[in-house]
């Protein structure tokens, strides 16, 4: 490898330096090399030895997490394509058409992760070689989260307007990396609700559900349907809960019907390109909790913050979304994702550990009380987290204004002693 | 975050004088290679002395003594410009040599070339009857008074103040530092006496020693108040141990010294003459460890000498994580008690052998993003200087407080120093704390912020604040 770092620094490096003729892209050469190469440098100042972590390798690691995910959210894109044409039906086995499920998913997937990325990073070079300092690891993780949260027949374009919207307005203006108040990846996706809100709503989670409509070769089994189970039950709300939509559309939820908690939990439903499930973002759970990334606080407190409100629901009981079990509130959706990919950015979440608490139980309680009692925004978990992030310096605020009132009060004991 | 990780001693349950050991969790052990075991021995006599003014943070110098002229051990070298009573006096008799500048005429060190003999010699001090006003100005004329710091600032205090406490560290948990018993080995008499010293500075007091739990090395000791303490390090920071046994605030002033410097005070005080003895620990990988007896300000070179690898190697005065950089013709500092020599990490690192995507079975790291957490608790690393990555923002959170055993926010605080809001830094326990307390938070950051010289500018403008 010594060979390696030898040519680049003396045949490739001279292209961008000094006067080389690549000069305006030091940052894209600069960025590459300290991928390739930890630099030798040495400490300076302070502690002579440093641990061996960097943000480069925690970033690894978030994405290592989101692979489950994303695996499994590929070959369910292909594989609620091929139910949706008819081609194979529930009872079929999971590896029925395996290949053919797998090369759907990822023609949808693969641009939209190259979309993403390019878009991002491109942004983020040319910020950096404006302001002359070097690319942050941030994005690789942000870029791979907006793909997995976007609907399948997404246009590419939009995400790259969402990508653009967000790496600009939410990061950059704010200082880049470790300064955004919001997390980057939802504002992303909140963009193009809010911008494109026709787009986005209706049987867009399926690949190509519309365009066979239109074709009419449009061959849905029995009892399938192409929204959303969110979106099923926003159709339930004002309606009395024993009367025949609220019948109708629970019986999809109940054992056996196509939004049973088994299919919630394992994610063989229609659903955005990765969140559908909640059984691959609790392994991704279990690898940031271990190698202590995602904060265990955070996790647990807002799902037990959804359950608690799924909890209140079923005993307000005043529609028949409020009587869905609170286990099975929480694998719907996306919350689960939510909880586990962005709650946990530490930059925009809380930072004391006790603020982490409150933090992540009012984000699980306000997505499932967004969702259920407003259907114009089936997917609460997305807003939940946006107004956490913005809430959370004031939580981490009560906090620290609690430590100063515990060292006030020394002060004053020590004077009266 | 409060103080659920401290169990404070309570007083029913002392048993034969030793209550239960204050207990911290938070905290890191680092296992270096290199570390000294075995008997001190001594070393001949250095062929040089050095002071360097840069030890005592914010002083200014006076020079005394001329260059060129002959001096006697405890001859006054130079004094305070702000406090002339405080005077900084040779360890050794010889010549004195011209300064060594930096920038702005600043002086870096001062040396003495060792040659002649006689040393100066004052009254002797008996450490039962001495009263604090004697022992007060013996200390600032024969040159004890630096060895003494105080909190709030860890700068020297002055000599006008009046402390609540004075504490006494009884252990040292940086990484490779030498114990208790082998400092301070035949000389417990010495320590003695210098706490009795200490306490008639505090008018009736006691002074505070904290121990490590199971140390049988001061057993017996009954002019100190003793808390054991029970944890990974910096338990051995005397600000943690402050902040557990009595926790200072606003207003309150409390002095700290080394527990070698204690024994320095007691011997010194009794027979008249100054002092520095210093029993350095030569630690490291790249050395032939070894405990070696000799006095303050050696040159590195005489304790190096034979025993280090010297080619790209790092030799630091004091330990990995707060100690000073030193060249080949460097001293050692003025309070540290160890030499650590390590390898010098100036090598690229490829991301996927030994870089950022490795699997670093070398590294020590308190993440469990590396293999550190599956190997057996005794085994020693040889780490190098690598950076082990580029400076960033703040990114991730709780790191900090996981390694900071005080009721104290890190975060909150070192971003309160950048900003440079005194207000908030006073709320938020800057006069709690001296940069050394950080040490770990540098260690473990993953951003590679260099918090600890934040931490001393933060202090800085404090003192300038209120001078």
């Amino acid at each position: 490898m010594k060979a390696l770092h030898k040519l680049i620094e003396e045949r490739v490096k001279p292209n961008f330096t000094g006067d080389g003729k690549l000069k305006r892209f030091w940052v894209v050469f600069d960025s590459l090399e300290t991928f390739l190469f930890t630099p030798g440098h040495t400490t300076s100042k302070g502690v002579h030895v440093r641990d061996g972590i960097d943000l480069k390798r925690t970033m690894f690691l978030v994405i290592v997490a989101m692979l489950p995910a994303l695996l499994f959210g590929t070959w369910n894109i292909g594989h609620q394509y091929y139910l949706s044409l008819g081609d194979i039906t529930t009872a079929d086995a999971w590896s029925a058409m395996f290949l053919d499920k797998i090369l759907v998913g990822a023609i949808k997937v693969v641009p939209l992760i190259v979309v993403s990325y390019a878009t991002g990073l491109g942004i983020e070079f040319i910020i950096a070689g404006i302001n002359g300092h070097s690319i942050n690891e941030g994005f690789l993780v942000s870029g791979m989260l907006i793909p997995l949260i976007m609907p399948v027949d997404v246009p590419l374009w939009m995400v790259a307007v969402a990508t653009a919207f967000a790496v600009m307005i939410a990061k950059e203006v704010f200082g880049g990396t470790g300064m955004n108040i919001l997390n980057v990846a939802l504002t992303a996706r909140a963009f193009l609700f809010f911008a494109y809100p026709k787009q986005m709503s209706g049987e867009i989670w399926i690949h190509n559900v519309m365009g066979s409509k239109a074709a009419g070769t449009l061959q849905m089994a029995d009892g399938y349907t192409g929204a959303t189970a969110l979106g099923q039950l926003a159709n339930t709300v004002g309606q009395p809960v024993n009367g025949e939509v609220s019948a109708g559309v629970m019986s999809m939820f109940a054992d056996g019907g196509m939004f049973s908690f088994m299919n919630c939990f394992i994610g063989t439903i229609p659903g955005s390109v990765a969140e559908t499930s909640a059984l691959a973002a609790l392994i991704g759970a279990a690898l940031l909790i271990w190698t202590g990334i995602g904060s265990w606080r955070i996790i647990s407190s807002f799902i037990v913050g959804g359950l608690v409100m799924g909890v209140i629901f079923n005993a307000l009981g005043l529609n028949a979304y409020m009587t869905i079990g609170p286990v099975h509130q929480v694998v719907m959706g996306g919350f689960m994702f939510g909880a586990v990919f962005m709650a946990t950015d530490p930059v925009s979440a809380a930072q004391t550990n006790t603020g982490k608490w409150v933090y992540g139980f009012l984000g699980g309680l306000f997505s499932i009380m967004i969702r259920v009692f407003n259907p114009a925004y089936p997917e609460g978990v997305m807003m939940a987290i946006l107004f956490m992030n913005v809430m959370a310096p004031t939580i981490d605020h009560y906090v620290i204004e609690g430590n100063i009132r515990r060292r006030e009060k020394r002060m004053t004991q020590a004077a009266i002693a | 975050m409060g103080f659920q990780d401290v169990h404070l001693p309570r007083k029913s349950a002392r048993t034969r004088n030793m209550p239960a050991p204050v207990k911290t969790r938070k905290g890191l052990d680092i296992r270096l290679k290199g570390g000294a075991h075995g008997e001190p021995h001594g070393l001949t006599a250095p062929e040089r002395s050095s002071i360097h003014p840069t030890d005592f943070h914010g002083l200014i110098p006076r020079m005394s003594a001329k260059a060129g002229t002959e001096i006697q051990a405890g001859g006054v070298l130079f004094t305070d410009k702000k406090h002339p009573s405080i005077k900084f006096v040779s360890a050794v008799s010889g010549t004195v040599q011209e300064p060594v500048r930096g920038e702005k005429r600043r002086i870096l060190r001062v040396d003495v070339l060792a040659g002649g003999d006689g040393a100066v010699k004052h009254s002797a001090l008996a450490p039962e009857t001495a009263s604090a006003e004697e022992v007060r100005s013996a200390m600032l004329e024969r040159g004890f008074w630096p060895m003494l710091r105080q909190r709030p600032f860890d700068v020297m205090p002055s000599p006008e103040s009046q402390p609540r406490d004075i504490f006494v560290s009884g252990f040292d948990s940086a990484p490779l530092a030498p114990l208790a018993g082998q400092v301070l080995a035949g000389r417990m008499d010495a320590f003695r006496a210098g706490l009795s010293f200490l306490n008639a500075l505090l008018n009736g007091g006691k002074v505070q020693l904290g121990v490590r739990a199971g140390d049988g090395t001061f057993d017996g000791v009954s002019e100190a108040e003793i808390t054991a303490f029970d944890g990974p390090h910096p338990a051995g920071n005397v600000g943690v141990q402050i902040h557990h046994v009595r926790p200072m605030n606003k207003g309150q002033e409390v002095w700290t010294v080394g527990m070698q410097d204690v024994a320095n005070i007691g011997e010194g005080l009794t027979s008249g003459e100054f002092v520095a003895k210093r029993t350095v620990a030569l630690t490291g990988s790249r050395s032939q460890p070894a405990l070696l007896q000799t006095t303050i300000g050696t040159p590195v070179s005489h304790l190096t000498a034979d025993r280090v690898l010297m080619e790209d190697t790092r030799i630091i005065s004091g330990n990995a994580l707060t100690g000073s950089l030193r060249g080949e013709d460097g001293a050692l500092g003025f309070f540290d008690q160890q030499v650590t020599c390590l390898p010098e990490g100036d090598e690229p690192l490829f991301f996927l052998t030994k870089g950022w995507l490795g699997l670093g079975f070398d590294k020590f790291s308190a993440s469990r993003s590396f293999p550190t957490w599956l190997m057996p608790k005794g085994k020693e690393y040889d780490l190098n200087t690598n950076n082990n990555g580029e400076e960033r923002a703040f990114v991730v959170s709780g790191q900090y407080d996981a390694v900071f055993p005080l009721d104290i926010f890190p975060v909150q605080l070192i971003k309160s120093i950048m900003v440079g809001d005194i207000d908030r830094m006073e709320k938020l326990g800057i006069y709690e704390v001296a940069p050394e307390d950080f040490a770990l938070c540098e260690y473990v950051c993953t951003s590679k912020i260099a918090v600890q010289d934040i931490v001393r500018k933060g202090l800085d403008q404090m003192i300038e604040e209120f001078a």
